[in-house]
């Protein structure tokens, strides 16, 4: 997928517990805080439900949760990223997110054969910026294993 | 190509005049008299014409226009409508159609008419086109009613047997058929003016709409009367064409039914003056139940685009929203004047969310009515003797389903017809009536519309089934044990499936009940089989209601809330725990009589339990699924709000027993019951 990335990006950064994430800026449409979240029951864990954004309902799922990472409490810093892909809407539930970066392409690595152990399928890429080290999530794979389950 | 901006709008409303010829037409075979009916389709056959040489369309012009001519002359009177006649226009308009049907297939819209073209004009002429048709004699049987009919008004034995009795003594019978003027206002009023001009004058024996359809002003333009005078008819016609607002008065004299002879014995009985007697007075003949009055068919209408009425829709789905959250606030603040201003906002848009809702609904006739024709064509072509009854053809769906369903409705009554309905001669064997019934029946249930197609025929034999399946290698020798009736029934919509023993054009090549199944699928919808065999089978349609704005009862559950459509819900009840029963690991109730099963949705949803319930009573939403029922337990009822309903998204689809979400009026998300999911 390395390719496909050229000269800068955008990326926006978020936190899951100590690490830093980050999601290609143009999938994401905007970063909300947590609202009512209305249950829905039988689908999996990590789906928290669905939240109404603007008149339109939209599934919200904990990353956390999706990344098998223990789950935390919602605080004031928690956020829900909302991205699309493939005409599917989704909220990605963080801990926070409060930065936008640019990185030059070729900052971006493809992701190491082991880097955590249960995280490694959702990685697109890691990108190194000085001591920073920003983990590229995979969209399409962060919603697509969920339909196996 | 110039033109080709105008082609679309072409094509749609050249299938529309079709449409509509083909409904009128069939109206006409019921009621050959009726020259209104003749009137709209020459309207309709001209307008086509019109437009097509516009277009460009030659041939299409010259079919139409050929037809149009034999339409002049049954208006005028000179052709006598009569089922040959309606073949060739049938006929016609099947080439037409066919033409049609090219033009929106990107082809030339050329075809090798010059067959029903001599025919057309040989009816013009007078002649009686060269019938190759030995299956006649089928449509005759189809249709006793509308065989012979050679006068204008039909008579029953005693109507005639009068009119013959005045005949014999020096009187005569004259039926006219009376127009009104198009803006006549008060038609009742001018009705019995003309009634009274003809009772000085003579008897009057009939009057086709009857006398209390015509008081009830429940006709168009004109009607018909059958009158018994000596007097000079002329002269009568004048008196009649003084009354205001009558536009023209045309007359025929009654000639002899004939096909009554038998009863000639009959005749002598009843003495003339006094039948006339009685039969004066404004009260004559309501027997004649053939009387149907013709709707109305010049509505007025415009063509929107359907992504227009989308984007309304949405709009006004927002609307709704809001409006749900200002009755909140107005609640809260409980301001008077506030509550009256929102309460009169609410009932203003709830009347204009039905005129929205209802622009995108229409009635399934319009998908039905070309079924009457086509039934009636496949009946003859199979040799078969079928009744085609159809019913619920008032029940509306959402355009986008209506523009789907067709295809494989048509398929599904092929079929029924093909393979459903034996021959006569079977059938006879069998101990059947000789003529199948196909009955087509539309009808809501829940959120769903229900379509089906019963047949009385064979029946589905399983083991037939079961052994082709295996011969196209569908299944396989162990998968077949396990197999339930339905799931055999199912197989028949597998691909690359025929059942019939011959291979027939009607259907049988295998492709298409595939296809019907997958259509509707993706509709949101299933198919499922029941069969008897020997009895016949029901195939079931089931599809959702694309309703984007529902009534609902909204009931809270915990701390969790959900709506439940009320079109699902019979009734609520406060049910005592005390007379919950228990029946194989199942709590029911008794409600009215009937034994219903009580569904905790604490626990087919999980919701964690966040204050205690109340020990002593449960709380209970009635729902059903067609005739099944069940008891829904729920915290406690919120109440009755119309909600847009919303989909959950992709992502979230096929989650059990919810069909979607709405947003109530503090923003928060509430999930509707799927109650159809909930009873098995």
């Amino acid at each position: 997928m390395v390719e496909t990335i050229t000269d800068h990006i955008k990326l926006i950064v978020f936190q899951l517990k100590d690490k830093e994430y980050a999601i290609a800026v143009n999938e994401v449409l905007s970063i909300e805080k947590v609202d009512h979240i209305t249950r829905v029951p039988g689908t999996s864990k990590y789906v928290k439900g669905v939240i109404n954004l603007r008149g339109i309902v939209v599934p919200i799922i904990d990353l956390r949760s999706r990344f098998e990472i223990d789950e935390a409490v919602y605080t004031e810093n928690t956020r829900v990223i909302i991205a699309a892909i493939n005409e599917i809407q989704v909220g990605l539930i963080v801990d926070s997110a409060n930065d936008v970066i640019d990185i030059a392409g070729d900052a971006l690595e493809p992701s190491p054969e082991v880097i955590g152990t249960e995280v490694a399928d959702y990685i697109k890429a890691v990108a190194k910026i000085n001591s920073r080290l920003l983990i590229l999530i995979d969209l399409e794979k962060v919603l697509a294993a969920s339909e196996e389950s | 190509m110039e033109m080709s901006q105008y082609l679309e709008v072409f094509i749609e409303e050249s299938k529309e005049h079709l449409q509509a010829c083909n409904q009128l037409l069939l109206d006409l075979e019921k009621n050959p008299t009726d020259l209104k009916i003749v009137n709209d389709i020459f309207r309709s056959a001209h307008t086509l014409k019109g437009m097509s040489a516009t277009m460009g369309y030659e041939d299409l012009a010259s079919l139409t226009h050929q037809m149009e001519n034999v339409l002049d002359a049954i208006r005028n009177q000179k052709i006598i409508v009569d089922t040959n006649v309606l073949d060739v226009v049938f006929q016609s308009v099947d080439d037409l159609e066919a033409m049609v049907e090219s033009i929106a297939n990107g082809g030339d819209g050329k075809r090798d008419v010059s067959n029903v073209v001599t025919k057309l004009k040989m009816i013009e002429d007078g002649e009686s086109p060269v019938q190759v048709d030995q299956t006649a004699a089928t449509l005759e049987e189809l249709k006793p009613s509308s065989g012979a009919s050679q006068p204008n008004v039909l008579y029953d034995d005693y109507e005639m047997t009068i009119i013959m009795q005045s005949k014999e003594l020096g009187y005569e019978a004259y039926e006219m058929t009376i127009t009104l003027r198009e803006d006549c206002l008060l038609k009742a009023a001018r009705v019995f003016m003309i009634f009274e001009v003809l009772e000085k004058n003579g008897e009057i024996v009939k009057a086709m709409p009857s006398t209390v359809q015509l008081e009830e002003e429940d006709f168009d333009q004109s009607f018909a009367v059958t009158m018994i005078t000596n007097e000079n008819i002329d002269m009568i016609k004048g008196q009649v064409l003084k009354v205001s607002e009558v536009e023209s008065v045309m007359i025929s004299t009654v000639q002899n039914q004939g096909s009554s002879s038998s009863s000639d014995s009959e005749w002598d009985e009843p003495q003339l003056p006094d039948e006339l007697k009685t039969l004066s007075g404004p009260a004559i003949s309501e027997k004649d139940n053939d009387a149907k009055p013709v709707k109305p068919q010049n509505n007025k209408t415009i063509r929107v685009n359907i992504e227009r009425l989308d984007i309304l829709m949405n709009l006004f789905e927002e609307l709704v929203i809001d409006r749900g959250r200002l009755a909140q606030i107005s609640q809260d603040m409980d301001n008077q004047e506030l509550q009256e201003t929102v309460e009169h906002m609410s009932r203003i848009s709830s009347d204009l969310q039905n005129i929205i809702l209802n622009m995108r609904m229409v009635p399934v006739e319009t998908v039905f009515n070309r079924f009457p024709r086509m039934v009636r064509q496949l009946a003859r072509d199979l040799n078969k003797k079928v009744d085609l009854e159809i019913i619920g053809a008032e029940t509306e769906l959402d355009r986008t389903v209506i523009d789907e369903i067709g295809d494989p409705l048509v398929h599904l009554l092929r079929n029924a017809l093909d393979h459903g309905i034996e021959t006569p001669e079977e059938r006879r064997l069998n101990g059947k009536p000789e003529a199948g019934t196909v009955v087509l029946k539309a009808f809501h249930s829940g959120n769903h519309v229900f379509i089906e197609i019963e047949d009385d025929g064979s029946g589905i034999n399983k083991d037939n089934v079961l052994r082709k399946a295996m011969k196209k290698g569908i299944i396989n020798e162990h998968e077949m044990i396990n197999l339930s009736e339905q799931e055999i029934y199912q197989l028949i919509f597998s691909s690359g499936f025929s059942t019939a023993d011959r291979i027939s054009d009607v259907s049988g090549r295998g492709v298409g009940l595939d296809v019907v199944k997958s259509t509707i699928e993706s509709l949101g919808g299933s198919v499922s089989i029941d069969s008897q065999e020997g009895k016949g089978s029901i195939f079931s349609i089931q599809l959702p209601l694309t309703l984007s704005i529902i009534s609902a009862m909204l009931v809270e559950i915990q701390s969790e809330k959900y709506a439940i459509p009320l079109s699902s819900i019979i009734e609520t009840a406060i049910v005592k725990k005390a007379d919950v029963m228990h029946t194989h690991n199942q709590q029911v109730i008794d409600f009215r009589g009937k034994v219903v099963p009580l569904l905790y949705l604490k626990d087919i949803f999980e919701i964690e339990t966040s204050y205690p319930e109340d020990d002593n009573v449960l709380s209970v939403v009635i729902v059903r699924k067609g005739e099944k029922m069940a008891g829904i337990v729920v915290n406690s009822f919120i109440g009755q709000q119309e909600i847009v309903l919303k989909s959950l998204g992709d992502y979230l689809a096929n989650v059990f027993a919810i069909s979607g979400a709405t947003i109530l009026g503090d923003g928060q998300v509430a999930l509707i019951l799927d109650c159809n999911a909930l009873i098995k």
